[in-house]
Protein backbone atom coordinates (compact mmCIF):
# COMPACT_ATOMS: atom_id res chain seq x y z
CA UNK A 1 0.00 0.00 0.00
CA UNK A 2 2.43 2.71 1.22
CA UNK A 3 5.05 1.42 -1.53
CA UNK A 4 2.38 1.61 -4.15
CA UNK A 5 1.50 5.38 -2.67
CA UNK A 6 5.41 6.41 -2.53
CA UNK A 7 6.50 4.93 -6.29
CA UNK A 8 3.24 6.95 -7.67
CA UNK A 9 4.37 10.13 -5.87
CA UNK A 10 7.83 9.91 -7.59
CA UNK A 11 6.81 8.39 -10.77
CA UNK A 12 4.37 11.36 -11.23
CA UNK A 13 5.97 14.46 -9.93
CA UNK A 14 8.45 15.61 -12.07
CA UNK A 15 6.04 15.01 -15.13
CA UNK A 16 3.47 17.10 -13.18
CA UNK A 17 5.84 19.61 -12.41
CA UNK A 18 6.53 20.08 -16.45
CA UNK A 19 3.21 20.05 -17.40
CA UNK A 20 1.41 22.65 -14.47
CA UNK A 21 3.90 24.96 -14.55
CA UNK A 22 4.50 26.17 -18.12
CA UNK A 23 0.42 25.68 -18.53
CA UNK A 24 0.05 27.79 -15.74
CA UNK A 25 2.47 30.10 -17.04
CA UNK A 26 0.37 30.33 -20.39
CA UNK A 27 -2.57 31.25 -18.80
CA UNK A 28 -1.16 33.76 -16.78
CA UNK A 29 0.45 35.44 -20.19
CA UNK A 30 3.49 34.27 -19.89
CA UNK A 31 5.47 34.01 -22.96
CA UNK A 32 6.44 30.10 -21.80
CA UNK A 33 8.98 29.16 -24.49
CA UNK A 34 11.05 32.39 -24.25
CA UNK A 35 11.05 32.35 -20.65
CA UNK A 36 12.47 28.91 -20.41
CA UNK A 37 14.91 29.64 -22.89
CA UNK A 38 15.78 32.40 -20.79
CA UNK A 39 16.41 30.50 -17.69
CA UNK A 40 17.89 27.16 -19.11
CA UNK A 41 20.91 29.71 -20.26
CA UNK A 42 21.38 30.53 -16.50
CA UNK A 43 21.39 26.90 -16.05
CA UNK A 44 24.59 26.73 -17.95
CA UNK A 45 27.07 29.33 -16.68
CA UNK A 46 25.68 28.06 -13.07
CA UNK A 47 26.97 24.48 -13.87
CA UNK A 48 30.42 25.68 -15.92
CA UNK A 49 30.77 27.88 -12.86
CA UNK A 50 31.34 25.12 -10.00
CA UNK A 51 34.03 23.60 -11.80
CA UNK A 52 37.04 24.68 -9.93
CA UNK A 53 35.16 24.03 -6.78
CA UNK A 54 33.79 20.64 -7.34
CA UNK A 55 37.45 19.69 -8.41
CA UNK A 56 39.19 20.82 -5.77
CA UNK A 57 36.72 19.13 -3.14
CA UNK A 58 36.58 15.44 -5.76
CA UNK A 59 40.22 15.27 -5.89
CA UNK A 60 40.66 15.88 -1.97
CA UNK A 61 38.36 13.38 -1.19
CA UNK A 62 39.57 10.81 -3.88
CA UNK A 63 43.02 11.05 -2.49
CA UNK A 64 41.89 10.61 1.17
CA UNK A 65 39.88 7.40 0.15
CA UNK A 66 42.18 5.98 -2.16
CA UNK A 67 45.46 5.86 -0.29
CA UNK A 68 43.52 3.96 2.26
CA UNK A 69 43.80 7.22 4.87
CA UNK A 70 39.70 6.73 5.18
CA UNK A 71 40.47 2.66 6.32
CA UNK A 72 42.29 4.32 9.15
CA UNK A 73 39.85 6.65 10.11
CA UNK A 74 37.29 3.85 9.91
CA UNK A 75 39.53 1.64 12.31
CA UNK A 76 39.96 4.29 14.69
CA UNK A 77 36.14 4.59 15.26
CA UNK A 78 35.27 1.35 15.12
CA UNK A 79 35.45 1.72 18.96
CA UNK A 80 33.08 4.38 19.33
CA UNK A 81 30.47 2.36 16.96
CA UNK A 82 30.78 -0.51 19.33
CA UNK A 83 29.79 1.66 22.02
CA UNK A 84 26.46 3.15 20.74
CA UNK A 85 25.40 -0.61 19.84
CA UNK A 86 25.92 -0.68 15.90
CA UNK A 87 27.60 -3.42 13.55
CA UNK A 88 31.28 -2.08 12.59
CA UNK A 89 30.25 -3.29 9.20
CA UNK A 90 28.11 -0.02 8.01
CA UNK A 91 31.09 2.02 9.50
CA UNK A 92 32.73 2.36 6.10
CA UNK A 93 29.14 3.86 5.10
CA UNK A 94 28.82 6.31 8.08
CA UNK A 95 32.54 7.62 7.21
CA UNK A 96 31.51 8.11 3.41
CA UNK A 97 27.79 9.43 3.47
CA UNK A 98 28.73 13.34 4.08
CA UNK A 99 32.02 13.19 1.59
CA UNK A 100 30.17 11.39 -1.24
CA UNK A 101 27.35 10.70 -2.33
CA UNK A 102 27.80 7.67 -5.58
CA UNK A 103 30.57 6.15 -3.26
CA UNK A 104 28.70 6.18 -0.27
CA UNK A 105 25.47 4.64 -2.72
CA UNK A 106 27.99 2.07 -3.75
CA UNK A 107 29.04 1.14 0.28
CA UNK A 108 25.34 0.80 0.97
CA UNK A 109 24.57 -1.17 -2.29
CA UNK A 110 27.21 -3.87 -1.30
CA UNK A 111 26.38 -4.07 2.41
CA UNK A 112 22.84 -5.19 0.99
CA UNK A 113 24.06 -7.18 -1.66
CA UNK A 114 26.23 -9.17 0.95
CA UNK A 115 23.82 -9.19 4.07
CA UNK A 116 20.61 -8.61 2.55
CA UNK A 117 18.44 -5.55 2.75
CA UNK A 118 16.25 -7.16 5.74
CA UNK A 119 19.49 -8.15 7.34
CA UNK A 120 20.15 -5.46 10.84
CA UNK A 121 22.68 -4.48 8.75
CA UNK A 122 21.07 -4.00 5.74
CA UNK A 123 18.13 -2.30 7.23
CA UNK A 124 20.66 0.08 9.12
CA UNK A 125 22.64 0.90 6.21
CA UNK A 126 19.08 1.81 4.18
CA UNK A 127 18.11 4.11 7.19
CA UNK A 128 21.84 6.41 7.12
CA UNK A 129 21.52 6.05 3.28
CA UNK A 130 17.67 7.60 3.94
CA UNK A 131 18.97 10.12 6.68
CA UNK A 132 22.06 11.92 6.07
CA UNK A 133 22.89 14.01 3.02
CA UNK A 134 26.42 14.34 1.10
CA UNK A 135 27.11 17.83 3.41
CA UNK A 136 30.50 18.14 1.26
CA UNK A 137 28.90 17.93 -1.96
CA UNK A 138 26.02 20.24 -1.41
CA UNK A 139 28.32 22.95 0.63
CA UNK A 140 30.84 22.85 -2.25
CA UNK A 141 28.42 22.97 -5.10
CA UNK A 142 25.74 25.43 -3.61
CA UNK A 143 28.46 27.75 -2.15
CA UNK A 144 30.34 27.41 -5.06
CA UNK A 145 27.87 28.47 -7.82
CA UNK A 146 27.44 32.00 -6.04
CA UNK A 147 31.59 32.39 -5.35
CA UNK A 148 31.28 31.93 -1.99
CA UNK A 149 34.52 30.93 -0.21
CA UNK A 150 34.37 31.31 3.77
CA UNK A 151 31.70 28.89 5.10
CA UNK A 152 31.49 30.37 8.09
CA UNK A 153 30.01 28.07 10.75
CA UNK A 154 28.19 25.96 7.68
CA UNK A 155 30.56 23.09 8.12
CA UNK A 156 30.07 22.50 11.04
CA UNK A 157 25.97 22.38 11.40
CA UNK A 158 26.29 20.37 8.01
CA UNK A 159 28.59 17.64 9.77
CA UNK A 160 26.30 17.82 13.21
CA UNK A 161 23.30 17.10 11.78
CA UNK A 162 25.50 13.77 9.86
CA UNK A 163 26.93 12.32 13.31
CA UNK A 164 23.50 13.18 14.76
CA UNK A 165 21.40 11.56 11.96
CA UNK A 166 23.94 8.69 11.78
CA UNK A 167 23.31 8.21 16.00
CA UNK A 168 19.10 8.41 15.36
CA UNK A 169 19.88 5.99 12.86
CA UNK A 170 21.40 3.43 15.20
CA UNK A 171 19.16 4.36 17.70
CA UNK A 172 15.89 3.75 15.75
CA UNK A 173 16.99 0.39 13.76
CA UNK A 174 17.87 -0.78 17.62
CA UNK A 175 14.62 -0.07 18.81
CA UNK A 176 12.64 -1.20 15.53
CA UNK A 177 14.81 -3.93 14.31
CA UNK A 178 16.09 -5.68 16.45
CA UNK B 1 36.85 26.01 8.43
CA UNK B 2 36.95 24.38 4.99
CA UNK B 3 40.49 25.23 4.25
CA UNK B 4 41.92 23.27 7.09
CA UNK B 5 39.68 20.44 6.17
CA UNK B 6 40.22 20.09 2.87
CA UNK B 7 44.38 20.50 3.38
CA UNK B 8 44.18 17.63 5.86
CA UNK B 9 41.75 15.13 3.32
CA UNK B 10 45.18 15.81 0.79
CA UNK B 11 47.88 15.94 3.55
CA UNK B 12 46.32 12.43 5.14
CA UNK B 13 45.88 10.79 2.20
CA UNK B 14 49.42 11.46 0.38
CA UNK B 15 51.39 10.90 3.73
CA UNK B 16 49.10 7.05 4.23
CA UNK B 17 50.26 6.49 0.82
CA UNK B 18 53.67 6.91 0.70
CA UNK B 19 53.70 4.98 4.49
CA UNK B 20 52.12 2.41 2.47
CA UNK B 21 54.85 2.92 -0.06
CA UNK B 22 52.58 3.00 -2.92
CA UNK B 23 52.59 7.04 -3.91
CA UNK B 24 50.97 6.47 -7.46
CA UNK B 25 47.89 5.63 -6.19
CA UNK B 26 48.04 9.59 -5.19
CA UNK B 27 48.41 10.59 -8.82
CA UNK B 28 45.98 8.29 -10.28
CA UNK B 29 43.23 9.27 -7.87
CA UNK B 30 44.01 12.81 -8.37
CA UNK B 31 43.95 13.07 -11.93
CA UNK B 32 41.23 10.68 -12.22
CA UNK B 33 38.75 12.60 -9.40
CA UNK B 34 39.88 15.99 -11.38
CA UNK B 35 38.48 14.52 -14.88
CA UNK B 36 35.17 13.12 -12.65
CA UNK B 37 34.79 16.21 -11.32
CA UNK B 38 34.38 17.96 -14.77
CA UNK B 39 31.87 15.05 -15.72
CA UNK B 40 29.41 15.82 -12.77
CA UNK B 41 29.35 19.39 -13.98
CA UNK B 42 28.69 18.44 -17.98
CA UNK B 43 26.17 16.01 -16.65
CA UNK B 44 24.35 18.56 -14.53
CA UNK B 45 24.45 21.33 -17.63
CA UNK B 46 21.10 19.80 -19.14
CA UNK B 47 19.35 19.40 -15.95
CA UNK B 48 20.21 23.04 -14.42
CA UNK B 49 19.31 24.13 -17.69
CA UNK B 50 15.53 22.35 -17.77
CA UNK B 51 15.21 22.84 -14.06
CA UNK B 52 15.90 26.79 -13.84
CA UNK B 53 13.79 27.53 -17.76
CA UNK B 54 10.82 26.08 -15.80
CA UNK B 55 11.21 27.57 -12.77
CA UNK B 56 12.28 31.23 -14.83
CA UNK B 57 8.45 30.27 -16.12
CA UNK B 58 7.22 29.58 -12.32
CA UNK B 59 8.87 32.92 -11.30
CA UNK B 60 6.89 35.10 -13.82
CA UNK B 61 3.87 33.60 -13.61
CA UNK B 62 4.39 34.49 -9.91
CA UNK B 63 3.88 31.02 -8.56
CA UNK B 64 7.41 31.35 -6.69
CA UNK B 65 6.33 34.51 -4.93
CA UNK B 66 2.87 33.05 -3.98
CA UNK B 67 4.43 29.58 -2.56
CA UNK B 68 6.89 32.05 -0.23
CA UNK B 69 4.03 34.11 1.22
CA UNK B 70 1.87 30.62 1.80
CA UNK B 71 4.71 29.83 4.28
CA UNK B 72 6.04 33.72 5.19
CA UNK B 73 4.94 33.20 9.06
CA UNK B 74 7.45 29.73 9.25
CA UNK B 75 9.97 31.00 6.82
CA UNK B 76 10.31 34.99 9.04
CA UNK B 77 11.50 33.34 11.91
CA UNK B 78 14.03 30.87 10.24
CA UNK B 79 15.27 33.82 7.91
CA UNK B 80 15.15 37.34 9.58
CA UNK B 81 17.30 38.71 7.17
CA UNK B 82 15.36 38.27 3.75
CA UNK B 83 12.44 39.94 2.75
CA UNK B 84 9.45 38.13 3.23
CA UNK B 85 8.44 38.40 -0.53
CA UNK B 86 11.54 37.96 -1.83
CA UNK B 87 11.69 35.31 -4.78
CA UNK B 88 14.74 33.55 -2.65
CA UNK B 89 11.70 32.20 -0.26
CA UNK B 90 10.34 31.04 -3.16
CA UNK B 91 13.30 29.11 -4.55
CA UNK B 92 14.08 27.96 -1.01
CA UNK B 93 10.91 26.47 -0.86
CA UNK B 94 10.83 24.70 -4.25
CA UNK B 95 14.26 23.54 -2.76
CA UNK B 96 13.26 22.21 0.14
CA UNK B 97 9.86 20.25 -1.16
CA UNK B 98 11.96 18.76 -3.96
CA UNK B 99 14.51 17.45 -1.24
CA UNK B 100 11.58 15.76 0.66
CA UNK B 101 9.84 14.13 -2.45
CA UNK B 102 13.42 12.81 -2.92
CA UNK B 103 14.04 14.19 -6.47
CA UNK B 104 17.39 15.18 -6.06
CA UNK B 105 18.40 16.47 -9.62
CA UNK B 106 15.18 18.76 -9.19
CA UNK B 107 16.52 19.89 -5.86
CA UNK B 108 20.07 21.12 -6.87
CA UNK B 109 19.21 23.55 -9.43
CA UNK B 110 16.44 24.93 -7.30
CA UNK B 111 18.86 25.51 -4.42
CA UNK B 112 21.65 27.16 -6.58
CA UNK B 113 18.91 29.31 -7.71
CA UNK B 114 18.18 30.12 -3.97
CA UNK B 115 21.61 30.56 -3.51
CA UNK B 116 21.95 33.02 -6.44
CA UNK B 117 19.20 35.20 -5.22
CA UNK B 118 20.26 35.03 -1.50
CA UNK B 119 24.24 36.43 -2.53
CA UNK B 120 22.17 39.22 -3.93
CA UNK B 121 20.96 40.24 -0.77
CA UNK B 122 24.50 38.91 1.09
CA UNK B 123 26.49 42.03 2.50
CA UNK B 124 29.90 40.53 2.27
CA UNK B 125 30.42 38.65 -1.32
CA UNK B 126 32.80 36.13 -0.64
CA UNK B 127 31.63 35.37 3.00
CA UNK B 128 28.14 33.21 3.05
CA UNK B 129 26.02 35.34 4.74
CA UNK B 130 23.82 33.92 7.67
CA UNK B 131 20.65 33.08 5.66
CA UNK B 132 22.89 30.77 3.35
CA UNK B 133 24.08 29.21 6.38
CA UNK B 134 20.67 28.69 7.53
CA UNK B 135 19.64 27.20 3.93
CA UNK B 136 22.21 25.15 4.39
CA UNK B 137 21.35 24.15 7.55
CA UNK B 138 17.92 23.01 6.60
CA UNK B 139 19.09 21.37 3.28
CA UNK B 140 21.99 19.19 4.70
CA UNK B 141 19.72 17.65 7.51
CA UNK B 142 16.01 18.36 5.62
CA UNK B 143 13.78 15.55 5.42
CA UNK B 144 13.08 13.14 2.57
CA UNK B 145 9.37 11.81 2.43
CA UNK B 146 10.32 9.13 -0.47
CA UNK B 147 13.39 7.77 -0.20
CA UNK B 148 13.08 6.65 -3.81
CA UNK B 149 17.00 5.41 -4.46
CA UNK B 150 17.35 3.53 -1.62
CA UNK B 151 14.03 1.37 -1.90
CA UNK B 152 14.52 0.64 -5.54
CA UNK B 153 17.86 -0.85 -4.34
CA UNK B 154 15.88 -2.46 -1.63
CA UNK B 155 13.71 -4.24 -3.81
CA UNK B 156 16.17 -4.66 -6.62
CA UNK B 157 17.89 -7.42 -3.61
CA UNK B 158 14.30 -8.96 -2.63
CA UNK B 159 13.53 -7.29 0.51
CA UNK B 160 10.16 -8.77 1.89
CA UNK B 161 9.67 -5.24 2.95
CA UNK B 162 11.19 -2.19 0.81
CA UNK B 163 9.54 0.35 2.13
CA UNK B 164 9.65 -0.64 5.72
CA UNK B 165 12.56 2.00 6.70
CA UNK B 166 10.68 5.26 6.00
CA UNK B 167 9.66 5.85 8.95
CA UNK B 168 12.68 5.47 10.43
CA UNK B 169 14.28 7.56 8.21
CA UNK B 170 12.00 10.50 8.75
CA UNK B 171 12.36 9.92 12.59
CA UNK B 172 16.22 9.87 12.20
CA UNK B 173 15.97 12.92 9.77
CA UNK B 174 13.60 14.47 12.12
CA UNK B 175 16.26 14.72 14.39
CA UNK B 176 19.29 15.97 12.18
CA UNK B 177 17.31 18.86 11.11
CA UNK B 178 16.22 20.16 14.94
CA UNK B 179 19.95 19.95 16.13
CA UNK B 180 20.96 21.58 12.64
CA UNK B 181 18.41 24.58 12.72
CA UNK B 182 19.02 24.57 16.63
CA UNK B 183 23.06 24.81 15.78
CA UNK B 184 22.97 27.35 13.21
CA UNK B 185 20.62 29.69 15.14
CA UNK B 186 22.96 29.18 18.21
CA UNK B 187 25.97 30.10 15.38
CA UNK B 188 24.22 32.98 14.49
CA UNK B 189 22.95 34.49 17.68
CA UNK B 190 26.27 34.22 19.87
CA UNK B 191 29.11 32.86 18.05
CA UNK B 192 31.78 35.67 16.94
CA UNK B 193 30.70 34.36 13.35
CA UNK B 194 26.74 35.59 13.78
CA UNK B 195 26.03 39.66 12.83
CA UNK B 196 24.13 41.04 10.81
CA UNK B 197 24.88 40.05 7.81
Amino acid sequence: MLLTVLTTVSRWAIPLLLLLIPLYGFCKGVAVYESFVEGAEEGFYTAIKIIPFLVGMMVAISVFRASGAMDYLVGALRPFMAAIGAPPEVLPLAVMRPLSGSGALGLATELMRVYGPDSMIGRLASVMQGTTDTTFFVLTVYFGSVGIKRFKYAVITGLSADITGLLASVYICNLLFK
Amino acid sequence: MLNIIWLLLLASGIVVAAINGNVEVVTEAALEAAKGAVQVCFDLIGIMALWLGIMKIAEKAGMIQGLASILKPLLRRLFPSVPSNDPAMGAIILNLSANMLGLGNAATPFGMKAMQELQRLNHDKPEASAAMCTFMALNTSCITLIPATIIGIRLAFLSANPTEIVGACIFATSCAMIIAVSLDYWFRKHSRWGGKN
